[in-house]
């Protein structure tokens, strides 16, 4: 089994990578979730329900994490833009190509609405010895994102486990 | 329709959802998500890169399934505080999801929030993709309304 690195146990529990969104939230672009999953809760297609029940319109609390995810591509952009940046990192310094997310958690708190501008920041919980599965050999990670609004409001805490590997050579699983 | 918290109990089953996915499917919400990995939306990168059948689901809309399957039995009073799910296997294209689902346990915490919470599983026929636990605050009457809970009278 390989050691971990030195450099890569350092980072766990450490706040990575604050970042504020660069667009605030829109409910137009709230309605492609909705119509993906043909979701008709009238709490966002009904603006006198919304007025009672949420003092206003609000955006689903599972799209959460898309206000922070960053354009594929921007000016001045020299390489692809990629949410979860720690998970890549993870994924470079450990030289896992491959790698799925297992379990995924949302924590929701006050609600997200047009118009807010949502800021966050990731931390590593934990990182596994290495594993095996039907998919090939590496490592689990457990990586949270904190989620606040303009006015520093907690709106939400997303803690994703991944699992970064290499495929076995002969293409077989074990 | 208000569903309120007096109108469940251990072992209430939530309505079934069945959804036929096309490509589209997951297309639309990988887009919807802003996920732009290409074993979203790349036949071939998902096949033989990551060594997958098709195209899949990405977590992120998942989450937004399990949304709309709670929220289509809760109705526009529920407001789900938690849900924690575990990926067991990809949703493809072709595939007939069926969302099933029933209540574990109902209680109300320090604040008066009543909650239920939920077993939750996405099959596609005899394979079982995803399970889900999840927590939704639910009115006690029809006047009560969890949306209006803020700070510490929120706690998910």
């Amino acid at each position: 089994m390989s050691e971990l690195p030195a450099e890569i146990t350092a980072l766990v529990g450490q706040n990575q990578y604050p970042k504020t969104a660069t667009f605030p939230v829109e409910l137009s672009y709230s309605y492609n979730t909705l119509s993906a999953t043909e979701n008709g809760n009238p709490l966002y297609w009904d603006d006198q329900i919304a007025d009672e029940l949420t003092g206003g319109m609000t955006v689903p609390p599972s799209t959460l994490s898309l206000w922070m995810r960053p354009h594929r591509w921007e000016p001045g952009a020299t390489e692809e833009q990629v949410a979860l940046q720690v998970h890549f990192d993870l994924k470079e310094k450990l030289g896992l190509p491959e790698a799925i997310m297992s379990d995924n958690t949302l924590i929701l708190h006050e609600p997200v609405r047009p118009g807010d501008v949502i800021s966050h920041h990731q931390v590593l919980r934990s990182i596994s010895d290495e594993k095996t599965t039907k998919l090939g050999t590496g490592r689990f990670w457990v990586i949270d994102i904190e989620y606040h609004n303009q006015n520093r409001e907690l709106v939400g805490i997303e803690s994703y486990t991944g699992f970064g590997y290499k495929r076995p050579a002969d293409g077989s699983a074990s | 329709m208000t569903l309120t918290i007096d109108q469940v109990g251990e072992g209430t089953a939530l309505p079934e959802l069945r959804y036929d996915v096309t490509a589209t499917t997951v297309v639309l919400g990988a887009v919807a998500s802003r996920d732009w990995r290409p074993m979203h939306h790349d036949y071939k990168f998902a096949t033989e890169r990551n060594g997958t059948q098709d195209i899949f689901l990405n977590t992120p809309n998942l989450a937004a399934w399990f949304e709309r399957f709670i929220t289509d039995w809760t109705g526009p009073r529920g407001r789900i505080g938690r849900m924690t799910f575990r990926m067991r296997d990809s949703v493809y294209p072709d595939d007939c999801m069926t969302f099933t689902g029933n209540v574990s346990a109902v209680s109300t915490d320090d604040t008066g929030c009543a909650w239920a919470d939920l077993d939750i599983a996405v099959n596609v026929g005899e394979r079982l993709c995803c399970t889900c636990t999840a927590r939704v605050a639910l009115p006690t009457n029809d006047s009560d309304n969890p949306w209006a809970r803020k700070g510490q009278n929120w706690t998910p």
